[in-house]
């Protein structure tokens, strides 16, 4: 079994052993989400015109949410020492566990959002506009996210500073995501968004897991 | 026939010498203790000489050698037991030791040995966040012991553990030397048959 295999194995069964965990999030994007028509009340037109920009955010903080454990846990019971002491590239060990965090995470979203969408009224093209662009631009979430996570590791009230530093980086991704399912709405495709959004995501993954590494070996000092 | 050598090593902490042009050098089968005051530096040593540190100077050379030239080479050549037992508190003994023989990209037809030397063999299935602070070191040096590499790094490898886990982990570490294993720990407690580097007082 290669390195990279066996460290996302380890992440998904400890994700299995603690379900709680994810639970926990989606539970969160699903009330945060419902709290808007209640608080907004029965005014469909209004719902369908903002629904996108409330589920993409939803999702985003709830993505958020859930990273402050990635790489605090393994630095806090020494795991993260055996990760630097692997004799493969760390940039591979980032890489894993944000494709786990997005496993277990951005992509329950996008197959969930689509149903909450339904609340707001969008229509059948809006819906899968919402679930295809939250697949596609999530990865780059968990990968920025990721970055926050390692760069907040041992400092003190981590979990806002990440948020604080992830936030703005995701800003991109938030309104090519929000964009697409308004363009539906306009009566548009939503291709050239679904490809910028995939766009920014190789982008994301070209680049941050070398950033990840680097900021990881630091915090190994 | 010397393995490890160290020539001139120095490390600075936060802009404060940790310890400076430290010298020595190990033949397999020969195990050093660094001893010292808290705060004279050992874990700054090990972590240096597994490269997590860099060292302002010096060198560290592996039959000869420079080891910073191959770092993935060099990390298969050691195994690691630090301060804290690096063990995932959801996952068993079992998979925990069996996970990191994975992550060294490394069969584990080891595991059961390793197990059994640490007699561990009883709480192989069972959680880690279940096992008291000794079981868990014992867990984490049978972990060493399945690595199968030549260098052990070791620090305080003694913590925490009872009069007949510590025979034990001189048992394991005797055959390790004996097969021809380098091991450096980090001790407080005598190891029979250690040369000891002191590492001398803590620096103000």
């Amino acid at each position: 079994m290669s390195g990279f295999a066996a460290l996302l194995a380890r992440d998904l069964r400890l994700v299995w052993r603690r379900p709680g965990d994810v639970m926990v999030v989606l539970a969160f994007f699903v009330v945060a989400t419902v709290l808007f028509p209640l608080g907004i009340g029965p005014e469909t037109n209004l719902l369908a015109r903002i629904a996108a920009g409330i589920l993409w955010c939803a999702a985003l903080f709830a993505a958020l949410l859930s990273l402050d454990r990635l790489f605090a846990a393994d630095y806090e019971d020494g795991a993260l020492d055996l990760l630097l002491l692997a004799p493969w590239p760390l940039e591979l060990a980032a890489l894993a566990k944000c494709l786990a965090h997005w496993i277990v995470t951005g992509l329950p979203l996008a197959v969930l959002a689509p149903f909450m969408g339904l609340l707001f009224g969008l229509s059948g093209e809006g819906l899968a506009a919402l679930g295809l662009t939250l697949l596609v631009g999530t990865p780059a979430l968990s990968l920025i996210g990721g970055l926050a996570a390692a760069l907040t590791l041992g400092a003190r009230r981590g979990g806002a500073l990440l948020a604080l530093l992830a936030l703005p980086l995701c800003v991109p991704t938030l309104i090519f995501g929000a964009g697409a399912v308004e363009a539906v709405a306009m009566g548009e495709g939503f291709l050239t968004h679904l490809a910028i959004l995939g766009a920014l995501a190789l982008l994301s993954l070209a680049t941050l897991p070398w950033a990840i590494a680097a900021a990881l070996r630091q915090a190994g000092e | 026939m010397t393995a490890l050598e160290v020539a001139g090593l120095s490390c600075r902490r936060g802009g404060r010498p940790v310890f400076g042009d430290l010298s020595f050098s190990l033949a397999p089968g020969e195990l050093l203790a660094l001893t010292g005051r808290n705060g004279s530096g050992k874990t700054t040593l090990l972590r240096a000489l597994a490269l997590l540190v860099p060292a302002d100077a010096g060198a560290i050379r592996w039959q000869g050698a420079d080891v910073a030239a191959d770092r993935e080479t060099w990390r298969r050549r050691i195994a690691w037991l630090g301060h804290l037992d690096g063990l995932k508190s959801d996952l068993t003994v079992r998979e925990n030791i069996a996970t990191a023989c994975h992550l060294r990209e490394e069969g584990t037809e080891r595991v059961d040995d390793a197990l059994a030397a640490f007699d561990l063999g009883s709480l192989a299935n069972r959680p880690v966040r279940t096992l008291s602070a000794g079981q868990r070191r014992r867990a984490a040096l049978a972990r060493v012991k399945a690595a199968g590499a030549p260098l052990w790094l070791l620090d305080e490898p003694l913590n925490a553990l009872d009069a007949p886990s510590q025979a034990a982990l001189r048992t394991v570490l005797g055959q390790h030397l004996a097969a021809g294993g380098l091991a450096i720990a980090a001790t407080h407690a005598p190891l029979d048959g250690a040369r000891v580097l002191d590492m001398g007082g803590a620096s103000p």
